[in-house]
């Protein structure tokens, strides 16, 4: 994290929580004691924005206060606790959040299948519904570029949405993977035949890639008036050429996790259609092991679940 | 540039039953004219007969014709073919056509099976006496159109036209903040249009010389890019901006101007790599798009408006003795914003 934005140490990880519900305020109407729910990415906004009112919090326009390594903001905090710590995430016991940044887990829903759904799930949903493609009752072409655990997720959706999904990946290493997720089609980007077979037929490429790369071939596999959304944390400048964009009308455009109700909407679409991230559970004394191979490999599709009552078990 | 222009013989086709044949009255001239005769783009198919802003009187018509008729006012801009068979086509997006793309109005290869003559040859632009198309590709024209200063709407015109009715603004039901970047011939018919359509302007600059051009010509606003208080003013502000430059640039501080979900249209042939950051377009979930002319049906859309509202470029008349001069100047960079438009009859 300290490499995206200045870190405020000691650090309380953890944006994709997961729990059941022991206390509520007077005026909360949406949740009550014993429901399951959910914290992602968003822990307070504005909410005096005219992008807050659209349901839009994550591009809130005084900025969203990320769930942890965030001070609470001077105006229009919905946190309670002392106003001058940093907010702590959810590799802890209890977390108290304002009712609108809640999100509701339904009944059934397997617990630990969920939390990824709320960072993973909606950086991919949130593209998918903004260009379109939760509404349409039109089969797009749909690509997907890096199959990790974002990839895996936008696969899964965006197969289960009815879609044709591509899965584009710098080799052939991935294809087994992507096609048990639900690709049909897959490109090879440093292949120029098999960037051919697929040239201009994409309408739209999610790119989860979080390495500096080159985007030319990706864009060629866009449609006329496709967009190609850039969803990585890449320090270096992205290069493109003018005329690859204005000969046939192509986007490139970014998206930020999302708003509250798409997050809730992608909870509830997974439920339903049994679409769920790969996961391992593990416990606090695995984290350093986790961190460390995060680091040296983030391609794996697995995400990993922080077992809290097993960790605080283990602890005693 | 090595050669001068000189007097060159063509033959247009015959008539066929969709054709309309028209004396070219004006065909304005614009800044890729001089790219492609310089081979720029390294495929121009010498001899090049440039011109892609004509504007005429009807001569004849074939049987099939029905939009216009002998002595109609019409003009041709950059498309003078497709395959009229693909979505795009269909949707009235012919320059976006996707089976080979549109067929330009000069220097192109004739794929698409509508235009007559012989069809080894390349096709011969709007510097000539007269031109045949298809009934498609011809735009009609109000009787009362002032016929010189409207040549250049078929280019410049539907080049900010276009993007602005693509990207919601010629629709009229919303108010937007639109910015356009670079106060040349396309930015000041940029500025005329989004001005005309409602919509509050802010012209945006490397200095601070064009803020009288640009507001005399209807924006609300300018923003000098050499001076940071002058685009704090604006940061996070603009729904659209349309960008013009045409040489290599950084777009870092027009990403920052768009407020979120906003929409960055690059316009300008640039031949090198742009730069960008995802993290310049992550947060706010903003665009950078590219744009180029327009279909037929956005063509005479836009025509119609200008006609009626009296929205025109700012142009000056030359004969054929003045266009090497004019391609020069052209090639230097024209920072006076005038549209340079031939005239056929004076030259001939």
């Amino acid at each position: 994290m300290a490499e995206v934005r200045g870190s405020m140490y000691p650090i309380v990880p953890g944006h994709e929580l997961v729990g059941t519900v022991v206390e509520v305020g007077e005026k909360v109407a949406r949740v009550k004691v014993g429901d399951n729910v959910g914290v992602g990415c968003v822990r307070d906004s504005c909410l005096n924005c005219e992008v807050c009112d659209s349901g839009e919090e994550c591009y809130c326009l005084n900025g969203f206060t990320h769930t942890y390594n965030t001070p609470k903001t001077k105006e229009n905090c919905h946190i309670g606790g002392n106003p001058d710590v940093q907010n702590w995430g959810g590799y802890s016991e209890f977390d108290v959040v304002h009712e609108r940044f809640i999100i509701k887990i339904p009944d059934g829903m397997p617990l630990e299948k969920a939390g990824p759904i709320l960072c993973a799930g909606i950086t991919m949903w949130s593209p998918l519904n903004h260009w379109g493609a939760t509404n349409s009752d039109k089969k797009l072409n749909i690509g997907i570029i890096g199959i990790g655990g974002l990839g895996t997720m936008g696969i899964k959706l965006a197969a289960a949405l009815g879609h044709r999904v591509v899965a584009i990946s710098s080799s052939d290493k991935k294809r087994d993977i992507a096609k048990s997720k639900g690709a049909e089609g897959y490109v090879v980007s440093r292949d120029p035949a098999s960037v051919a077979a697929e040239r201009g037929k994409l309408d739209v490429i999610l790119n989860t890639v979080s390495a500096h790369h080159p985007l030319e071939s990706y864009i060629s596999l866009l449609k006329t008036n496709g967009t190609l959304i850039q969803l990585g944390c890449i320090a270096k400048p992205m290069q493109y050429t003018q005329m690859q964009l204005c000969l046939r009308r192509i986007s490139i455009a970014g998206s930020l996790i999302g708003g509250i109700p798409a997050t809730q909407e992608v909870i509830d679409f997974c439920f339903k259609n049994e679409v769920y991230p790969d996961i391992q559970v593990v416990e606090a004394g695995e984290l350093e092991r986790v961190y460390t191979e995060l680091q040296e490999n983030n391609s794996g599709a697995i995400r990993y679940v922080l077992d809290i009552k097993k960790s605080l078990e283990a602890n005693k | 540039m090595g050669e001068n222009f000189s007097k060159f013989t063509i033959n247009r086709a015959k008539v066929g039953k969709n054709d309309v044949k028209f004396d070219v009255k004006y065909c304005g001239i614009c800044h890729s004219d001089v790219h492609v005769v310089c081979n720029d783009f390294a495929r121009s198919m010498y001899p090049i007969v440039p011109g892609h802003e004509l504007v005429g009187v009807v001569t004849e018509v074939g049987a099939n014709v029905n939009k216009v008729g002998v002595g109609s006012l019409v003009a041709v801009g950059c498309t003078i073919d497709c395959c009229m068979d693909c979505d795009m086509c269909e949707a009235g997006e012919e320059n976006y056509c996707r089976k080979g793309g549109d067929t330009h109005t000069y220097n192109a290869k004739k794929t698409h099976g509508h235009i007559g003559g012989n069809p080894e040859t390349q096709t011969f632009g709007g510097y000539s006496k007269t031109e045949v198309v298809h009934e498609r590709f011809i735009i009609k024209l109000p009787e009362n159109t002032p016929l010189a200063k409207a040549a250049p709407l078929v280019c410049a015109g539907i080049t900010m036209w276009d993007p602005l009715r693509h990207w919601g603004a010629t629709k009229g039901d919303k108010k937007m903040k639109i910015g356009i970047v670079g106060i040349g011939g396309l930015g000041t018919m940029g500025i005329k249009l989004a001005a005309a359509l409602g919509h509050e302007v802010v012209a945006i600059s490397r200095s601070n010389k064009k803020e009288n051009i640009a507001k005399e010509k209807g924006a609300q606003h300018y923003i000098d890019t050499s001076n940071t208080d002058s685009i704090n003013k604006h940061n996070d502000s603009l729904d659209l901006i349309l960008n013009t430059i045409s040489a290599p640039h950084s777009i870092f501080t027009y990403l920052g101007l768009l407020r979120t979900n906003g929409t960055l249209v690059q316009l300008g042939a640039v031949g090198v790599p742009m730069d960008f950051m995802n993290f310049a377009i992550i947060p706010q979930r903003k665009s950078i798009a590219g744009s180029l002319v327009g279909g037929l049906k956005s063509l005479q859309e836009c025509v119609d408006f200008c006609v009626e509202k009296e929205i025109y470029p700012d142009i000056e008349i030359i004969d054929a003795s003045k266009v090497d001069e004019v391609y020069i100047s052209l090639a230097e960079g024209n920072s006076s914003g005038v549209r340079y438009v031939l005239d056929i009859e004076a030259s001939l």
